[in-house]
């Protein structure tokens, strides 16, 4: 264990339902073996502020409610161990800034359930003559990295594209839907191409690769090396490949989706 | 009659109340079949329950082990829930389970391969043959994941943060469904043809739980206020292995997944205790030393199943009883050990949601050190009674599936078995109410009154708070010590091992705090207030957990998920009952009714015979003829 368990423990948490007005509020409560940052929250509801606004669920790092800014580091509330920092000064929780204030830590982040609506699902070339589909191990794991995402959106936070710029939320689907596209894109048997949708759409090319998202991603997620940087490449491959240009022309074009 | 309370309003045929696997699997097939369909889930979209299922989805697709088949799946389900099941529902559920399987890869689920390329399944507890299908440890993420995305892609309107407190009936058929909006406070008022319950269990009435804040017996509270059965309610899994340490994550899950891989339970003289608690019903089928239980993992003919993966209440007891003659682990719990056994690559491989729980949470390697681990309160075997073809509950216009419903699992569910159930039965689910709506012109009139009287009972609380001004006294309940207070008592009297005196006293207890919430009051206003929204969960939280007590004082015989201290032995009377919990005049009621027996064929496959026929894997549901007005 990192360090030894203090008595108590105080937080600065962010109150309010508006930026502007908002401000920290500070308080202590009694300290337990193993806590976590969600525990000091549940235990400021139940003997503080019985309606201080908080999300979560699973409590085990598996459903991605509790998404907060931890001394401006953005995490897990309920994967972040209260011994795992400075033990002599308090806690600053603040909610992700680049959604909308709902009320304390809860922010309004149907912006990313909105771009999830523009990416077509799957759709698989027919089952064998036997009634299986075929996959192997070695071609599965490629995409099943990617499902490991659990939608905490603390990638779509970081990204500074749309953390930093509100209008480019339009043009820009972010990397939690990067990391989407390329699991379909990698899908071994998967019939769509979606690379001019990603392209013109979802506006891939505003990333200029600075991996805040990749260093944030609570499931290790190698987003921008091997989502991002992928997807790049086939993009640049379909679209400024002079070869692959008039291979297109001649030979006529996968069934596309923009 | 005009609205006299200000709210939302919207109109579908169908609404889906929860959305884990079962409810959004409910809402596919509805919207499939043409009907109108909203999905309500009270947290964000692909947040619900099943995201946290690990180990895997039972099907016998026969993979790894063609001897498998649905026969064999059908009596392992029953054995595991002591031949309580309803014999229907296991047969469905295990004809079924693999062609929804191939239907989830179908929509994108990339399940772990085997050599040649097939859907891959591992070892359970209480599995005749390697039968989940699985993503590492991570199975529940890919469902929920896959079918959320089938739900955007068909467009089905999803209302997120957002919680039904009660039905609407009109001359006893469905006019719709009203709660209120999280994220604002307000209420709205769906009115729907059809309404299919998936909103999970009740396991937050426990303090050591691997639920979240959402699973407070909504569905089945809903449904017995609004005249519908509750079957057997009594059985309530504890899953075996939780974490016990350190005391913030007592309770967060361990798959089964790791004594599937070959982990194995220990006590604190290092002993495999298992072995000593190998009961009479699965002698046969269960290895009785450690080279056979250890050789079962590679040779399956030759060898019986380690008692390492006996059904998950034997593990539980076994464990409670290590614990209780002093042989536990430092902090209560036994160890699980699958570092001495299994390469690290192996266990990082297979288990790395594991690896990573322990390691971040615990400071614990699994891979170089065990487990501790102890039971948690995990599943409700019992819930709303279903028919077995449309998971109609005996109200007309009320569907349920998933953990809300009962009779699927009997006295006991087998590892693997509940995402399976919800594909299957969700999917009959969303087929039944498609169906019902189709048959009706509209959704029943909405009686103002008694919505009126729903929403003053909703904000009272939160009038009774604004006139607070320092700490709750006994004229003002805190929700947060009434829900303390409740777990506490479940807890300690309506745990794992009961007896007839303190169940006694548990509902006695209950009554005391449903007194106390007539006073619960909160401070702040309607806007995501958790204060407010624990303090309306908590109705129907506590009327589940009475039905759970009162049943399991009934029940005088131990079972299951249901062992009594002074009835210890299974009673051949109880062998084919099952107990009904009613609410008449705003009262319990609890009778008990004979369980059909399965017919012969069934009969012969539950003595060991293969089945003779190939399972029929057409629904026996008609599709809706008459299309959506």
């Amino acid at each position: 264990m990192s360090a030894e368990t203090p008595h108590e423990v105080t937080v600065r948490v962010w109150r309010g339902e508006d930026r502007a007005t908002g401000r920290f509020e500070e308080h202590t409560v009694g300290a337990d073996p193993g806590m976590v940052v969600l525990d000091v929250m549940f235990k400021v509801q139940a003997e503080q502020v019985p309606d201080l606004a908080v999300r979560w669920n699973c409590k085990a790092g598996k459903c991605g409610s509790c998404s907060a800014e931890i001394n401006g580091d953005p995490k897990l509330m309920c994967m972040t161990r209260v011994s795992s920092l400075p033990a002599n000064e308090p806690i600053t929780v603040a909610p992700m800034a680049a959604f909308p204030l709902v009320r304390d830590l809860v922010t309004d982040v149907s912006f990313n359930y909105e771009k999830a609506k523009a990416i077509p699902n799957v759709r698989l070339s027919p089952r064998g003559p036997d009634g299986t589909r075929r996959m192997y191990q070695e071609e599965v794991e490629r995409v099943q990295e990617f499902h490991k995402c659990i939608e905490c959106f603390l990638c779509q936070n970081v990204c500074h594209v749309i953390r930093d710029h509100e209008e480019n939320k339009q043009a820009f689907s972010g990397p939690r839907f990067f990391v989407r596209l390329a699991a379909l894109e990698m899908h071994p048997l998967d019939t769509h191409d979606r690379l001019e949708m990603i392209r013109a759409k979802h506006g891939l090319g505003f990333c200029n690769i600075t991996k805040c998202c990749t260093e944030v991603c609570p499931e290790s997620i190698h987003i921008t090396d091997n989502a991002i940087i992928q997807l790049k490449e086939r993009v640049v491959t379909e679209y400024y490949d002079p070869l692959v240009w008039v291979k297109r022309r001649v030979f006529g074009e996968k069934e596309s989706t923009r | 009659m005009t609205p006299t309370i200000e709210r939302d309003e919207r109109e579908y045929d169908v609404v889906v109340i929860g959305a884990g696997g079962a409810g959004i699997r409910a809402a596919i097939e509805a919207k499939m079949q043409g009907a109108r369909t909203a999905l309500v889930c009270k947290s964000l979209f692909g947040k619900a329950h099943t995201v946290m299922a690990e180990g895997g989805i039972a099907a016998a697709l026969r993979n790894v082990w063609k001897e498998d088949g649905w026969d064999v799946h059908f009596r392992d389900t029953m054995r595991g829930g002591k031949l309580l099941n309803s014999w229907r529902m296991a047969q469905l559920h295990a004809q079924e389970a693999p062609e929804r399987v191939l239907e989830l890869e179908e929509w994108g689920a990339m399940f772990d391969r085997t050599p040649d390329g097939l859907i891959l399944q591992r070892d359970f507890g209480g599995h005749r043959y390697a039968r989940p299908a699985h993503v590492g440890d991570r199975t529940g993420l890919e469902m929920i994941r896959t079918l959320q995305h089938k739900a955007v892609e068909l467009g089905i309107d999803v209302l997120m943060e957002c919680t039904i407190t009660k039905l609407l009936l009109d001359d006893g058929h469905p006019s719709g469904a009203f709660g209120y909006w999280r994220q604002s406070g307000r209420f709205i008022l769906i009115r729907a043809k059809a309404i299919v319950l998936a909103t999970g269990g009740a396991g937050k009435a426990w303090r050591i739980t691997s639920n979240s804040w959402e699973y407070t017996g909504d569905g089945m509270a809903m449904a017995l206020e609004s005249g519908a059965d509750l079957v057997d309610m009594e059985f309530v899994q504890f899953h075996p292995t939780g974490m016990v340490w350190p005391a913030s994550v007592r309770g967060v899950l361990v798959t089964e997944g790791v004594r599937g891989d070959g982990g194995t339970l220990k006590n604190s003289r290092g002993e495999r205790f298992m072995f000593r608690y190998i009961p009479e019903f699965f002698k046969a089928e269960t290895a009785d030393n450690e080279a056979e239980a250890d050789g079962w993992y590679e040779n399956k003919k030759d060898n019986r199943r380690t008692p390492d993966l006996l059904p998950r209440d034997e593990v539980a007891r076994a464990i409670n009883a290590e614990v209780k003659a002093g042989r536990g682990s430092p902090h209560g719990g036994v160890f699980l050990d699958i570092a001495s056994r299994r390469t690290p690559g192996f266990i990082q491989s297979r288990l790395p949601s594991m690896y990573h729980q322990f390691k971040e949470l615990a400071d614990i390697d699994i891979t170089t050190e065990a487990m501790e681990v102890g039971p948690t309160c995990h599943y409700f075997m019992g819930g709303v009674r279903v028919d077995p073809e449309t998971e109609a509950s005996t109200v007309a216009g009320i569907f349920a599936a998933g953990e809300v419903a009962g009779g699927m699992h009997g006295a006991n569910r087998l590892g693997g078995n509940s995402l399976s159930d919800l594909l299957v039965f969700g999917r009959r689910a969303g087929l039944g109410a498609a169906l019902y709506a189709a048959g009706q012109r509209a959704p029943g009139a909405v009686d103002e009154h008694e919505v009126e009287e729903a929403a003053r009972r909703m904000v009272a609380p939160l009038e009774r708070g604004a006139s607070l001004t320092g700490a709750p006294t006994p004229e003002a309940e805190d929700p947060y010590r009434i829900h303390s207070d409740l777990q506490t008592t479940m807890q300690d009297l309506v745990g794992i091992i009961r007896t007839g005196s303190e169940l006694e006293e548990a509902v006695r207890r209950i009554g005391a705090l449903r007194e106390r919430l007539d006073r619960v009051a909160v401070k702040g206003g309607r806007r995501y207030n958790p204060g407010w929204n624990l303090a309306l969960d908590l109705r129907s939280l506590l009327t589940v957990a009475e039905a759970v007590t009162r049943a399991a004082a009934m029940r005088t015989e131990s079972r299951g998920g249901h062992t009594r201290d002074d009835f210890p032995n299974p009673d051949a009377q109880w062998a084919t009952r099952n107990v009904i919990v009613r609410m008449r005049d705003r009262q319990l009621a609890l009778a008990t009714e004979p369980l059909a027996a399965p017919p012969p064929e069934l009969q012969r496959i539950l003595s060991g015979e293969p089945a003779k026929t190939e399972p029929a894997i057409e629904s026996t549901v008609p599709t809706p003829a008459g299309g959506f007005r």
